[in-house]
């Protein structure tokens, strides 16, 4: 039977999180004047995305892509290569290609499971060398973003009942497999695999992988 | 029988009797006195073989006249390209006080090295698997001037885990495959400059071992190897020298290696601790009181000030020879001066062997002694500390004296905590453990990533400790644990458990008879047991 290593993406194999994203296409708005007021707005929400993500993901996840409304398909996909280049690539951890390429060596498929949006990573996943990933999708009408996620949103415990559902589509051992975060929001992705580890993890995360003595690693 | 008991056999070797004082057992970090029943026969260090009185005129002695090849500086060509690998932290214990060796004969070797034209240097601390040393550590040990000049990038950690930084250099007619370091292999002369603390360091282990890779090691780092082994701290009848020996004989055809090897007494402490390797009946007045004072003082401390405190010793070793030139005539003749320091005499095998284990390893450096490091210097290094027969009889009764707390390094253990909880339950034996485990534990990306960026031990580690103590094992028929502060550390590792040492030789007792010959080993103690 397969097995497959599971990553989250920002904070784990990027130092970038959505808010820089969220901030790159601000910056690239129809004219100046947009921009500035795009930028500036984004800006002054970051403590409100702060005090958000820090009660629920879900609720973090309501606030912050509904800054996309209004925004054209065609815009955001088209700039998603320059994000690529200017944002996130510069953005990889050092140790994140190394731990790939052993994992991949190993004979593990490779899946990132993020909560960004799929168009805004999807040259990175191709660089960084993953078979396959899950990341969240927005609402698009007439090519017009709505400000919401189509289901399923990924996030916490979502992220962990789509591994199930893969690895049951791919004939994938969760036993055998591994799980890298660096959130104590993927404590579900977690710990539902074999050998789940803790990436650059926050306080609350470097705790409770002390706690179930999984291994702590520093991918900068 | 009390003038029997009295008797001087050896220096080195003390019997108790009726008016005998308290022993100290040193146990974790604590130093516990205790009394021991008449007869009990108590093993302490050799007194330290004096010092060389300039140790940078030996070295540069060493290197000018070395054994079976052309002086170094006869050697040394503008431009060409050297690698200097030097041994980690793993030696001495506990660190050495500064300057050590290390730094002094790299000053001497960098020095000679720049004065012949010799620019493209690197510096490698041949880790093998165990943990990156860090920066601090490595100016520690090699100088402020060196790490100056050539910290990061000319000196660094031997890295087993990158594809790019290992080549292989062959295989043996046994089909043993060996990778080491690409710089080293790739460098017109290779000098390793060894530190030789116990008969098992140095010669060929140097290159073969330090430099090479998981692979490398899978042919001898195996129980079945160390079962061979009769011991593996006796050279000479060491299954594991010689399959090492194979691969250095190896090395030496495609690699040009300049072989410089250290060794020292055994005098841990001086001053004020020294009283901790002395025989407790000779303590002046003013030494027991130390004594009493040290052991309030540790016994008030938490356990993390008592830890922090115990790592900032440092030992007083001095170097008692140094040798240079071919691999093997060097090896021999520091192996022989190693020998005069280390070896005591000794007559007849115990029933019982009492060991306390004190806070230092090779692998807990500014660490925890985790319970398979408990395990492998109980049944491993102090049990093999023998030539000729063990000390202790086919089917005797082990005591460890130590606390075997259930705590772990998170930093420099993390793939010793999986196996203590997830292997060791499922099952004790070594083969199979080999077989259905280590690689991949060696394989686990997480483990890898953290012995490469971290200060982790690798992967397979845990096993190799596993594997050390596999005479130990075999041999003894029982263990029990003194003072162990639960029952589950020494029940997973198939130990019985004892409150203190005279419950422990108690039940001793009721396996092996009242009249078991009892024999202890005064811990700190670095001696190989001449049996007789």
């Amino acid at each position: 039977m397969a097995a497959a290593a599971f990553y989250d993406l920002e904070g784990t194999l990027v130092s970038t999180n959505l808010v820089h994203t969220l901030g790159f296409y601000a910056r690239n708005q129809q004219g100046i004047l947009r921009s500035i007021k795009k930028g500036a707005s984004t800006l002054v929400s970051i403590p409100l995305f702060a005090a958000a993500d820090a009660y629920s993901r879900m609720v973090f996840n309501d606030i912050f892509f509904r800054r996309y409304k209004g925004q054209s398909e065609d815009r955001l996909r088209f700039f998603a290569q320059d994000l690529f280049e200017d944002v996130l690539k510069p953005a990889v951890f050092p140790g994140a290609k190394t731990l790939i390429r052993k994992s991949r060596s190993l004979g593990l498929r490779q899946v990132v499971v993020t909560g960004a949006l799929d168009f805004s990573v999807a040259p990175l996943m191709e660089y960084l060398g993953v078979d396959d990933f899950a990341a969240n999708r927005l609402e698009f009408v007439n090519g017009v973003a709505t400000g919401r996620l189509l289901p399923p949103v990924l996030a916490s415990a979502t992220k962990a009942s789509w591994i199930r559902t893969y690895a049951e589509k791919h004939d994938i051992n969760l036993s055998d497999s591994y799980a890298y975060s660096d959130s104590m929001s993927d404590l579900p992705m977690l710990s539902i695999v074999g050998h789940p580890a803790a990436v650059n993890p926050d306080m609350r995360l470097r705790q409770t992988a002390l706690h179930h003595d999984w291994p702590i690693l520093n991918l900068k | 029988m009390a003038l029997q008991l009295r008797r001087k056999v050896h220096e080195s070797v003390v019997y108790i009797d009726r008016d005998s004082a308290p022993r100290i057992i040193s146990s974790g970090m604590d130093f516990i006195p205790e009394d021991l029943p008449v007869g009990t026969r108590v093993i302490y260090p050799n007194a330290p073989v004096k010092g060389l009185p300039n140790r940078e005129a030996a070295i540069r002695y060493a290197l000018n006249h070395p054994h079976d090849c052309e002086p170094l500086y006869a050697q040394l060509q503008p431009g060409m390209k050297v690698t200097i690998a030097i041994d980690d932290l793993s030696m001495p214990l506990p660190p050495m006080s500064t300057p050590d060796i290390r730094q002094t004969a790299l000053e001497i070797l960098l020095d000679l090295l720049h004065a012949n034209g010799v620019d493209d240097v690197h510096l490698i601390i041949a880790i093998s698997l165990h943990r990156r040393m860090t920066e601090w550590e490595i100016k520690r040990m090699c100088g402020q001037r060196v790490f100056d000049a050539f910290w990061p990038d000319r000196l660094y950690n031997h890295d087993a885990e990158d594809p790019d930084g290992m080549t292989v250099i062959g295989e043996t007619r046994h089909g043993e495959k060996l990778s080491i370091n690409r710089r080293a292999a790739e460098s017109d002369l290779l000098i390793y400059l060894n530190y030789n603390f116990v008969p098992m360091n140095g010669g060929h282990k140097s290159v073969a071992v330090g430099l090479c890779d998981y692979e490398s090691l899978r042919p001898h780092h195996e129980p079945q190897t160390i079962r061979d082994s009769d011991s593996y701290m006796d050279p000479a009848n060491s299954e594991l020298t010689r399959k090492i020996n194979r691969l250095g004989k190896l090395v030496d055809e495609h690699v040009n290696v300049f072989h410089i090897e250290t060794t020292v007494n055994n005098q841990m402490f001086k001053g004020e601790l020294s009283f901790l390797t002395k025989n407790e009946d000779d303590f002046s007045a003013y030494e027991r009181m130390k004594y009493e004072a040290m052991r309030f003082t540790m016994s008030k401390m938490p356990l993390a000030a008592k830890r922090k405190m115990y790592n900032s010793l440092t030992s007083d070793y001095e170097m008692i020879a140094v040798e240079a030139g071919r691999t093997e005539p060097v090896h021999e003749r520091i192996i022989a001066k190693s020998m005069q320091q280390y070896v005591v005499p000794i007559e007849g095998q115990c029933d019982i062997l009492i060991c306390p284990i004190p806070e230092i390893s090779p692998y807990n450096v500014y660490s925890s002694l985790n319970p398979l490091l408990v395990q492998v210097m109980a049944l491993g290094y102090h049990f093999n500390m023998y030539r000729g027969k063990p000390l202790l009889k086919k089917g005797g009764v082990l005591i460890l004296h130590h606390p075997c707390y259930d705590e772990f390094d998170h930093v420099q253990h993390p793939s010793y905590i999986e196996f203590f909880n997830r292997l060791l339950p499922e099952t004790r034996d070594s083969h199979t453990l080999r077989e259905k485990y280590e690689r991949e534990f060696a394989t686990n990306p997480s483990y890898i990533e953290m012995y490469r960026r971290g200060h982790a031990y690798h992967g397979a580690h845990p096993f190799y400790m596993w594997y050390w103590a596999e005479n130990g094992r075999a041999h003894v028929g029982r263990v029990i644990a003194a003072g162990a502060e639960n029952a589950h550390v020494p029940a997973a590792m198939g130990w019985e458990r004892a409150d203190n040492l005279t419950e422990a030789i108690a039940m001793a007792r009721s396996y092996m008879g009242r009249s078991a010959q009892i024999t202890m080993l005064h811990q700190p103690v670095i001696a190989i047991c001449d049996m007789s």
